[in-house]
Formats: C-alpha cells, sequence, structure tokens
C-alpha cells in the first residue's frame, strides 16, 4: 500500500476520532437534555461515518466495504429517528428546558391526555 | 510502526477517554432520558473503537460485531422511548 494512501487513512481515522470526543465532551458540558441529545447525535454520527470511510479505505475488499458502507447507512438512517423519538419522549415526560431558554415553540400545544398536537382551535384537551 | 499503526495507538486511547467521558453522564444524569442519550452514545464510541480494533489488528471479522451493535442500538433506544412516553399514560 503506497505511503499517501496509508496517511489518507489515518487523517479521516483521527478526524472521526476527533469528533466522537467532541461529542463526549458536549455530553457532559451541555446544559440541557436537547441541546444533549442534538450534539451527541450530529457528532458521533459524523465522527462513526469517518471512522468507518477510514477503515473501509484502509482495507480496500469488497466484503469490508460493503459492511462498513451498511454501517454507515444505518447510522445515518436510524440515529435521527431514535434522536426525535427520545426528544419527544422527553417532552411529554415533563424534562425542564435550560433556565436561559428563551422560547418554547411546543408550550401548551400538545395534548399531554392523548399525546397528539392539539389544532389551535381546540380547548378541551387537557381537562 | 507505520504510519496507521501510530495512528490507531493514537485514536484508540482517544476514544477510551470519549467513553469514560460519556459514563459521567451515565452515573450522574438527572433524569432516565438522560442516561438513554449516553447508552446511545456509548453504543456510537464502541462501534469507533471496533473498527479502529479491526485496521489495528488487521481483522475484518469484528467488524460484523460493529453491524449488529448499531442495529441493537438503535432497538433499545426505540423501546426505551416507547416506554417513557407510554409511562403516564392511562
Amino acid at each position: 500500500m503506497s505511503l499517501i494512501f496509508e496517511t489518507i487513512c489515518s487523517i479521516l481515522i483521527l478526524v472521526g476520532t476527533a469528533f466522537i470526543f467532541l461529542s463526549a465532551v458536549g455530553l457532559v458540558k451541555m446544559p440541557d437534555l436537547y441541546m444533549r441529545t442534538s450534539v451527541t447525535t450530529k457528532s458521533s454520527t459524523l465522527g462513526l461515518g469517518l471512522v468507518l470511510l477510514g477503515t473501509a479505505m484502509f482495507f480496500a475488499e469488497v466484503s469490508v466495504i460493503a459492511r462498513a458502507v451498511l454501517i454507515i447507512l444505518f447510522v445515518f438512517m436510524t440515529a435521527p429517528v431514535a434522536s426525535h423519538m427520545i426528544g419527544r419522549a422527553s417532552f411529554l415526560d415533563g424534562v425542564p428546558l435550560w433556565s436561559g431558554t428563551k422560547i418554547n415553540h411546543l408550550e401548551g400545544k400538545y395534548c399531554l391526555k392523548e399525546h397528539y398536537l392539539k389544532s389551535p382551535d381546540e380547548v378541551d384537551c387537557n381537562e | 510502526m507505520s504510519i496507521i499503526q501510530t495512528a490507531m495507538y493514537i485514536s484508540l486511547p482517544i476514544i477510551i477517554l470519549s467513553v469514560f467521558i460519556a459514563l459521567i453522564r451515565l452515573i450522574k444524569g438527572p433524569s432516565i432520558e438522560d442516561r438513554i442519550v449516553s447508552l446511545d452514545a456509548l453504543t456510537s464510541m464502541s462501534i469507533g473503537f471496533i473498527a479502529c480494533y479491526a485496521v489495528l489488528t488487521n481483522s475484518t471479522m469484528v467488524l460484523d460485531v460493529g453491524l449488529i451493535l448499531a442495529l441493537l442500538s438503535f432497538l433499545a433506544t426505540v423501546s426505551f422511548a416507547y416506554y417513557i412516553e407510554r409511562r403516564h399514560f392511562q
């Protein structure tokens, strides 16, 4: 394997590792569950994609590339869905927002009894 | 020692360090949802660790473990979210 190719793989994996480390730092430092979800999902998905891309480039076999692309596709498809479900469940569960939050667009718009977004003229849902 | 080996010896300790940093949130997280988010992040970090380990030891078999881990992580997160949402449901 040529030296340049190996260097490119190393750089890809190191940048991915840096993104994974930043997601861990954001998980501890962010003040709010929703910010933590956002930071962790985006950053660790990108980091994982870069690390697996570097791995696939390093081996350069069909079987490894197929597996790595499958993992990347699966993570890119499922991470937003899982993050959205956790955010929705925690909002309905009543997890508090950060004390410095200016606008809460969803305040009072959920029917907390039946768990759906109510229409504006519907008033007697939460009784 | 080749370049890729040096890069792996740098990146594997960083991933282990980030696993320990995410464990802080898993232990002290104020709500259950924080712990679930932390578990999700821990699974992504372990997939990265497995990929780096496969490059270091030149064995392609361990990548299957990463695939299964990605599947199980999604299933666990969705089922936890479903359970938490339905907790106070009549």
